[in-house]
């Protein structure tokens, strides 16, 4: 590694060291490309923050793909109903490495003001890997940007070898996620315990 | 151009044959749908193809079927105005005043002549917007990408900004109350309304100078999607696009709610009931709705902005039941509420205009390429909130 | 527009067989609303389509609602003899009036521009016996909402061309807007309970360890 007191005198003499982990790192952070996937009220603020006056291409995230193959990042905004929750799940499946997820607004991240909703998943994290979550009903076009700012901190500090490596970069850490099937009544399985770790709560 | 009529039921898809029996082809089975870009959210029509034709389009609904109703049932009739919101989630003020008005007429409530001034400036914003966006999305399903749009999205801006200042809220505004409105508008914000509205009409000018003449508009919507006029009433069609079919029926006529009947407009009527109709009758509707606004907000008087015998906490209607209906941007919007006494309803039901309007989807795509059922399901103007609830 | 009274006076000289009471509506609006026995629901409601004075061409609304069996308590004076004198007494009288699902139309006539004509049939009971006629022949705008009623309440329309769940799976068992619907119990874990999620989530909770006693 290059010293950091060395690395801002080169730079002061217009040369510019990095390291490779930085280069890629920087690279991917400022192109997330995320998916056109609205579910419900957060999509329209989605539309918004990439609308003229919040302009989400700023930062570097303002290309939708409507296919998940070209996606880097799902943006699930809106309310995941127990109908949807296998199509979500499979969309994720479908988009390449290495991927995100941020759960927008509160029925994404609990079920929100509709969890006692017999036909809503309470939280889209039982079956995927969220990597920020962002509060609000719907959460305003400025939230959405600070949640991709912090997804960029996030991917900025990624570490390319090691134990805490990316899971794209480590192949043995699944990609894909089992599609839950409809039941009688509810998912089967109603969550996904590789996934879902909810904190241990005493009351 | 043909109109199309009810087509047969239990069709089955079969090989396509020529004279002689001899297979010319398959009939192609396309799920569009629940995530499709143009479907306008999680909406799914199970489409069969004869090549680009359509022979067969079932719409799949339930994909944001979040329990409205049920959650209704289970919380007290205030609680509920915040979950109206989230009904068609672009006009959260008309689906707040429609709630409010059910109940006002479940309890025998009247509204201040202050607070029905600000009801109609805020509905006919929230047309203004709903109609705007609407077009921005409907062209957008014609293949122009994002310019539109950003047009829209930049008066739509505007009119949140108005309603965020007083209600505190860009979407979800949980505004109206039973028996006027939550909190009263200063004067500051009644001028910078009227300076909003001002200039409306020159942005639909220049809206209009794209999209009323443009060719490629013209020759995708003219004479595609027809609605016929009885098949438009027997299926329980509302709003613009049973008015584009030629019938006149608005609530703000018919009803005369609010104080409607006060108000100097129009309702524009179509001719073919065509796509390029259903846009015209919004373009002209956004028009009078200028008009409204004009006269609402040079008319609105001083005074309160609740009726002082309505009770927030507590609120409990006698026994009885109650269907109230406005002209919401989408249709007749309607809520039915039968009460048992209790702080709950007994009953909650949201008749929603999108997902009535979607009845006669079918009929009005066979025959169409698969790329003129994009711009007809945008024509009907849905909104996945409210046509799951 | 015709008082109901009228409009039932007309339906009963048109269909002697139909049996029709005015249900009454005792809040502030008080619309009140026909109610149809299901044998002759389609009669009915043809004729009041079909009828030049009414012509209720547009069905707004379509609504299913459950009403479970319930017991009615009624208090009744009595006149009882206690130790030779006789008295007033109150009783309660308890009857139990049996389930049933009903359905409501609301009726509107476009071209007259007036209504509603309220519009009520009621299932026999909430287990098996709960046919009731389609009105989607007359009114196409009823498809949908049929279909929602179907899925939703399990009232089954005789006639509907598409009667199919609509908004759940099609696996789904159960219809989830009766009242005495058991949603599944996925509380395992809340970030915010409170009131009713907040009692089904501490099922899931682990009792807390009981504080160890040191000799």
């Amino acid at each position: 590694m290059i010293d950091e007191g060395l690395k801002s005198e080169l730079q002061k003499q217009g040369v510019y060291v990095t390291t490779l982990e930085d280069l890629y790192n920087w690279g991917r952070a400022n192109s997330v490309w995320p998916l056109t996937f609205g579910l419900a009220c957060c999509a329209i603020e989605m539309m918004a923050a990439s609308m003229a006056r919040f302009d989400l291409a700023r930062f570097g995230a303002e290309v939708f793909r409507p296919s998940p193959r070209q996606a880097d990042l799902m943006i699930v905004a809106g309310t995941v109903t127990k109908k949807m929750a296998p199509l979500v799940v499979r969309i994720y499946n479908q988009m390449p490495e290495p991927k995100y997820v941020i759960a927008m607004g509160a029925c994404a991240i609990s079920g929100g003001p509709f969890k006692q909703g017999y036909n809503v998943l309470k939280g889209v994290d039982r079956y995927l890997p969220v990597d920020v979550a962002i509060p609000g009903c719907p959460p305003r076009p400025e939230a959405l940007i600070h949640a991709i700012m912090t997804l960029q901190e996030k991917i900025l500090a990624q570490k390319l070898t090691g134990p805490g490596r990316p899971r794209h970069l480590n192949a043995d850490v699944a990609s894909e996620f089992p599609v839950p099937t409809y039941g009688p009544h509810d998912l089967e399985p109603s969550k996904n315990s590789e996934v879902w770790h909810p904190p241990l709560i005493k009351r | 151009m043909n109109v199309l009529a009810t087509p047969p039921k239990n069709f089955e898809v079969k090989p396509k044959l020529d004279a002689k029996g001899e297979e010319l082809g398959e009939l192609l089975e396309v799920s569009m749908g629940p995530h499709h870009p143009s479907t306008h959210g999680v909406f799914r029509m199970d489409v069969v193809l004869d090549g680009e034709k359509v022979v067969k389009l079932k719409p799949v609904f339930g994909y944001l079927h979040r329990n409205h109703e049920k959650i209704g049932e289970n919380i007290s009739y205030l609680a509920n105005m915040p979950y109206t919101d989230r009904l068609d989630y672009f006009c959260s003020m008309t689906n707040n005043w429609a709630y409010a008005l059910t109940i006002e007429k479940l309890a025998g409530l009247a509204v201040p002549e202050r607070a029905e001034h600000i009801r109609v400036i805020m509905a006919e914003l929230t047309r203004l917007q709903n109609h705007t966006c609407l077009i921005g999305f409907f062209v957008q399903d014609m293949g122009a990408l994002g310019t539109p749009m950003m047009y829209a999205f930049r008066e739509r801006e505007k009119i949140l900004d108005l309603f965020e200042e007083v209600s505190g809220a860009r979407m979800m505004c949980n505004y109206m109350r039973f028996g006027g409105v939550r909190v009263d508008v200063n004067d500051e914000w009644i001028a910078r309304t009227k300076k909003v509205v001002a200039d409306y009409s020159k942005f639909l000018d220049e809206f209009g100078t794209f999209l009323t003449e443009n060719e490629i508009v013209l020759a995708r919507t003219q004479f595609v999607g027809v609605l016929p006029k009885d098949l438009a009433v027997s299926a329980s069609i509302t709003g613009p696009m049973l008015r584009a079919a030629g019938v006149n029926y608005d609530l703000r006529k018919v009803d005369k709610y609010g104080i409607y009947s006060r108000f100097n407009f129009q309702v524009p009527v179509g001719e073919h009931g065509d796509i390029y109709d259903r846009y015209m009758i919004r373009v002209l509707e956004m028009r009078e709705s200028i008009k409204i606004l004009e006269q609402a907000l040079r008319d609105i008087p001083a005074g309160s902005v609740m009726d002082p015998k309505a009770k927030l906490r507590g609120f409990r209607p006698k026994a009885g039941e109650v269907y109230g209906r406005v002209e919401g941007p989408k249709g007749e919007l309607g809520f039915y509420v039968i009460s048992d006494g209790s702080p709950n309803p007994y009953r909650y039901r949201v008749r929603p205009p999108s997902f009535i309007n979607l009845t006669i989807l079918e009929d009005i795509c066979l025959g169409h390429n698969i790329s003129d059922a994009v711009v007809i399901l945008g024509s009907v103007d849905i909104v996945l909130g409210e046509v799951d609830r | 527009m015709e008082t109901l009274e009228q409009i039932k006076a007309r339906l009963e000289a048109a269909l002697p067989s139909a049996k029709i009471e005015i249900v009454a509506n005792e809040c502030a609006a008080g619309e009140r609303s026909l109610l149809v026995d299901a044998a002759s629901g389609f009669a009915v409601a043809k004729f009041l389509r079909d009828d030049a004075q009414l012509k209720l061409d547009y069905c707004s609304n379509v609504t299913g609602v459950d009403w479970p069996d319930k017991e009615l308590t009624e208090k009744i004076k009595v006149k009882q003899v206690v130790d030779g004198v006789e008295k007033e007494v109150e009783e309660v009288k308890k009857t139990l009036r049996p389930g049933f699902l009903e359905v409501v139309y609301h009726l509107y006539s476009m071209g007259l521009k007036h209504g509603p004509v309220v519009l009520r049939m009621r299932t026999e009971n909430r287990a098996d016996k709960t046919h009731l006629p389609s009105l989607t022949p007359l009114w196409r705008g009823a498809e949908f909402q049929e279909r929602e009623v179907y899925d939703l309440y399990g009232v089954i329309f005789d006639g509907h061309p598409d009667l199919r769940r609509i908004l759940m799976w099609d696996e789904f068992v159960g219809f989830p807007m009766r009242r005495d619907y058991v949603a599944p119990d996925d509380f395992e874990y809340e970030p915010t309970p409170h009131d009713e999620v907040l009692v089904e989530a501490k099922k899931h909770y682990p009792a807390e360890p009981k504080a160890e006693v040191k000799p």
